[in-house]
């Protein structure tokens, strides 16, 4: 498969609705390009899968090579290994529910479609990138549209909310160049390619500074303690849609960085800075976990429970196992599924009942059934019921990590599962008082999801149950490609 | 040679027309920028290399491309502002004084020595001041006038000052000669301090940018433009020159100096930035930001260096060029300048506003804007000393910068107005300017040929 089709096709959809006359053609135009999107994926999925049960044991797949600015050595590299492809597809999920979800958008319906689809295009690029240079393009064209979405369609403190998402953003790409410029200018090859950097020793003194610059700054994307301030309120501010493309996908993007870039070139310096990533992100996810249970706002449960759940990301990052990197690459689909899942559901009774806190709602099951049950779903998936996808990824993860003998990471290890407790707590009392009770006053005539909205969510639940059920076949894409990373990390210290 | 005499003859037509005929303010404008479109492409063609009178005038391959660059940015702005440059009594004026101030910049970027330069310098700046002025009625506009020619009469006598310390301790004013006879003498260092105050001046670096502000928010808009584009490209230019074969042999000295004043002017031009109320001061604290951050890229001393200095300052042109031109019309139509009158201009006129915020995002450099790939190989050529301290303040700076670049963006797209800028009409001339800039904005960074072609012409 000719992956340049996951940059073109949004790039396309981008003009095809740009060129349309009224809002109801942007809307088709964008569902369309969506489901080309989603398809894509899908046939990528498989064409790599084919490949691998071919016997096709290539670090990369469906690898392309462009020159783009030879002066700098700089090539439009782009290919997949496992992890990209996991990354992938989560992207599509997110973004075809992501359109469906924002069907009555009216406010400038042609600039909010093209932004969303414009973030897609950043996120996907950035997966697909085997190139710094290119890969730091990507990131950054990612933050744009995020400022314009929450300051335009947001609601609330949306201006405040907005600037310090872009600036804290910023802030962290700028950490990330200055890593990426050392990456450059210490490895004796003088190249941003991944591949090469990842084939030659960089000095452990470059290692030793680049490495805390690239994972901060990566970190910062995806909520590493204390870095996680504009979470909270960048995604309480956005739009429905807004907020399921930040958590879901930009999220992710930090995630996969700290790990593919970061961790991958410099297995030297992840080795020396392995503890503080542990000890920061223990700490935020159980900070995450108890700030959550002081939370009366749906979307600032949400937002602060990813803090945690992002958390366990980073966890598994720093514990350095092979199946804890793993579980950290599930958990990053899984989270990214299920906070967007939360986030359309917030949107759809926000939509209904126009207030977001708890208190005020009540007994919502028996107006509109079809959307309080997709919140249990979500619920149970976020606290981890077994058969849902969070259960696996965190399993893995708590695995993992309890591979590392020694007092500490096991104390780490318990710390972060005492948080599935707190978890608990939260998600059924909130569940509870919006779902169950007497029907609050006013409430009587509320209607439930409509076909878009059902079919968002659906899709969503389609992700979040198939890696539930069948966590094979994720765990099969993902460890090949961790264990690359693995064996980098073990042929420095043996 | 080419280009200098095409330049001198249009200033001669312009002249000649200007007193023998009746021709009227559009037809005339139409006819100069059609000159100055013939202008920019004859600079492509039948270029010769070498030098000329003695080694005062040498070209090569570099220059020719440099002068191409000024020489769009003076056609963009015979476009950009053609709706106030018609209201003008005076435009066939207006022209000359540019032109020629453009002919002193081409002989200044050609100069092979220093009286040469000084006096190229010279016809450069003058006809700026008068430009200044061209608000007849207002008296800002004859305070920037004045404030600039005192302020660039200060700087010219501290340069020569520096040029005689050279020649009395080198024996020589030619660019040639003089590197081979450097020693690093306290003496010359000093000449050389004093020979970079005056390029500080005209390139606005802090602490010598304290003119810039009044006099970018007291002249006219067109000249405010052409000031911060097309003079401090043309200075740039020259300061490669200056430093990379004058002053070669002094790197070492140089090399802290302009590692300093690039951080100060960074830090000075983007908090001074974050506050300003005034559209006009704003661009000009975001240019001294910008300034800085082509200190970044010069202060690498390598190939690299030159390449990525000249390909900033032709997104430069385009995403300045761009930004001016909004405020210009908006200014020209209402009267108003200020960033708070901006508000909820994306409801009345959603074209200027997504080419001013091409132009911001550029001027930030935000992705895929070219203005990204501009900042991104200046800071990866300053970077390759290895100085990751400087790196790490001219990437946090990039953060300031985008913090006072969305302050715009946000009144543009966010923020409510009752009483919004009303419908702006354009003229064709003006909108077809903006449509250039904006397409130079996403494709310059993108097609990577350009800037293996400005690599190329320094091989």
């Amino acid at each position: 498969m000719n992956l340049l089709l996951l940059i073109l096709l949004p790039l396309l959809t981008i003009v095809t609705i740009l060129l349309m006359r009224n809002a109801a053609q942007v809307k088709w135009a964008a569902l369309l390009g969506s489901t080309g999107q989603f398809i894509l994926a899908l046939v990528l999925l498989f064409g790599f899968r084919q490949e691998r049960s071919a016997g096709n044991e290539a670090q990369i797949l469906f690898e392309l090579q462009y020159n783009w600015f030879p002066a700098w050595h700089i090539s439009f590299h782009i290919g997949v290994n496992g992890i990209s492809v996991a990354m992938i597809l989560l992207t599509a999920f997110v973004v075809i529910a992501g359109v469906l979800v924002s069907w009555n958008i009216t406010k400038m319906t042609k600039e909010f479609y093209c932004l969303l689809i414009m973030l897609s295009l950043g996120a996907y690029g950035f997966f697909i990138s085997l190139d710094l240079f290119i890969l730091f393009f990507f990131l950054e064209i990612a933050v744009i549209p995020k400022y314009l979405l929450i300051g335009i369609w947001g609601s609330g403190k949306k201006e405040y909310a907005a600037n310090k998402l872009a600036l804290m953003l910023m802030g962290g790409s700028a950490l990330v160049l200055v890593g990426l410029l050392g990456v450059y200018f210490g490895s004796s090859e003088k190249t941003f390619d991944l591949v090469t950097l990842s084939q030659t020793h960089i000095p452990i003194e470059i290692q030793k500074i680049c490495f805390p610059l690239l994972f901060v700054g990566f970190g910062v994307f995806t909520a590493l303690f204390p870095f996680h301030t504009w979470v909270p309120d960048g995604h309480s501010s956005a739009p429905t849609a807004g907020s399921m493309f930040l958590a879901g996908i930009s999220m992710k993007l930090g995630g996969y960085g700290c790990l593919r870039v970061a961790t991958y070139i410099m297995p030297d310096g992840a080795k020396e800075y392995a503890s503080i990533i542990i000890v920061l992100s223990s700490i935020a996810i159980l900070y995450g976990a108890f700030a959550t249970m002081m939370q009366k706002d749906l979307k600032y449960i949400n937002a602060y429970s990813s803090v945690s759940h992002c958390g366990f990301v980073l966890l598994g990052i720093g514990m350095l196992t092979k199946t804890a990197m793993t579980g950290a690459v599930m958990q990053m689909v899984s989270h990214g599924l299920m906070t967007a899942l939360f986030f359309a559901v917030i949107g759809m009774i926000y939509e209904r009942t126009h207030t977001r806190q708890v208190n005020e709602m009540g007994g919502l099951l028996k107006v509109m059934p079809f959307i309080t049950t997709v919140l249990f779903i979500v619920g149970l998936c976020s606290l981890g019921l077994p058969g849902l996808s969070g259960f696996v990824a965190e399993m893995t993860i708590f695995m993992g990590s309890w591979q590392n003998p020694g007092t500490f990471h096991r104390i780490a290890t318990i710390a972060a599962c005492m948080s599935i407790v707190v978890t608990a707590v939260y998600i059924l009392r909130a569940i509870g008082q919006t779902a169950m009770g007497p029907l609050k006053e006013g409430y009587e005539n509320l209607t439930d999801a409509t076909w878009n909205e059902k079919l968002a969510a659906i899709v969503l639940i389609a992700g979040i149950i198939a890696i539930g059920l069948a966590p094979f076949w994720l765990n099969d894409l993902v460890s090949p490609a961790t264990e690359i990373i693995m064996q980098k990390l073990g042929a420095v210290h043996p | 040679m080419k280009s200098e005499w095409v330049i001198a003859f249009i200033i001669f037509l312009l002249l000649f027309i200007k007193v023998g005929t009746e021709m009227k303010n559009d037809q005339l404008l139409s006819l100069v920028q059609i000159l100055l479109l013939v202008n920019f492409i004859a600079g492509f063609f039948f270029n010769e290399t070498g030098s000329l009178f003695g080694g005062l005038f040498t070209t090569n391959t570099l220059m020719v491309f440099q002068k191409s660059v000024l020489n769009l940015g003076v056609y963009l702005i015979s476009l950009l502002f053609s709706g106030w440059l018609k209201k003008s009594e005076h435009m066939p004026e207006f022209f000359i004084l540019m032109l020629s101030a453009l002919l002193g910049m081409f002989f200044m970027i050609s100069s092979g020595n220093l009286l040469m330069f000084f006096l190229s310098l010279e016809l450069s700046t003058i006809p700026v001041a008068a430009m200044a002025n061209f608000d007849l009625e207002k008296k800002v506009s004859s305070e920037a006038a004045m404030k600039m020619i005192l302020s660039s009469a200060f700087s010219s006598g501290i340069l020569l000052f520096g040029i005689s310390l050279i020649y009395g301790t080198t024996g020589t004013i030619s660019f040639a000669e003089i590197p081979a006879l450097l020693n690093g003498s306290p003496l010359q260092i000093l000449a050389f301090v004093f020979l970079f105050t005056a390029f500080a001046f005209k390139l606005s670096i802090v602490p010598f940018h304290l003119w810039t502000a009044d006099v970018y928010e007291g002249a006219p808009i067109a000249v405010t433009a052409f000031l911060s584009v097309i003079s401090k490209g043309s200075i740039a230019f020259i300061l490669i020159t200056a430093l990379y074969k004058v002053f070669a042999p002094m790197q070492e000295a140089w090399y802290n100096m302009v590692m300093l004043l690039s951080i100060i002017t960074m830090i000075v031009g983007n908090l001074f930035a974050l506050r300003q109320q005034n559209i006009k001061r704003f661009l000009a604290f975001s240019s001294i930001a910008q300034v800085g951050f082509i200190l970044v890229g010069l202060s690498s001393n390598s190939i690299q260096g030159v390449s990525s200095v000249v390909y900033f300052i032709l997104i430069y042109v385009f995403s300045n060029l761009a930004a001016f031109a909004v405020a210009g019309v908006i200014a020209q139509q209402t009267g108003k300048e200020n960033i708070g009158d901006y508000k909820g201009l994306y409801q009345t006129n959603p074209f200027i506003s997504w080419i001013l915020a091409l132009a911001l995002f550029s001027l930030a450099g935000i992705p895929p804007t070219a203005g990204f790939f501009g900042k991104l190989f200046l800071i990866t050529a300053g970077a390759s000393k290895g100085n990751y301290f400087f790196i790490t303040v001219a990437a946090l700076n990039l953060v300031i910068s985008l913090y006072y670049y969305l302050r715009v963006i946000r009144a543009v797209f966010m923020d409510k107005n009752e009483h919004p800028v009303e419908k702006i009409l354009l003229d064709p001339p003006v909108k077809l300017g903006m449509i250039i800039c904006a397409a130079a904005i996403l494709l310059v960074g993108l097609l990577s040929w350009i800037y293996d072609y400005i690599t190329s012409l320094i091989m």
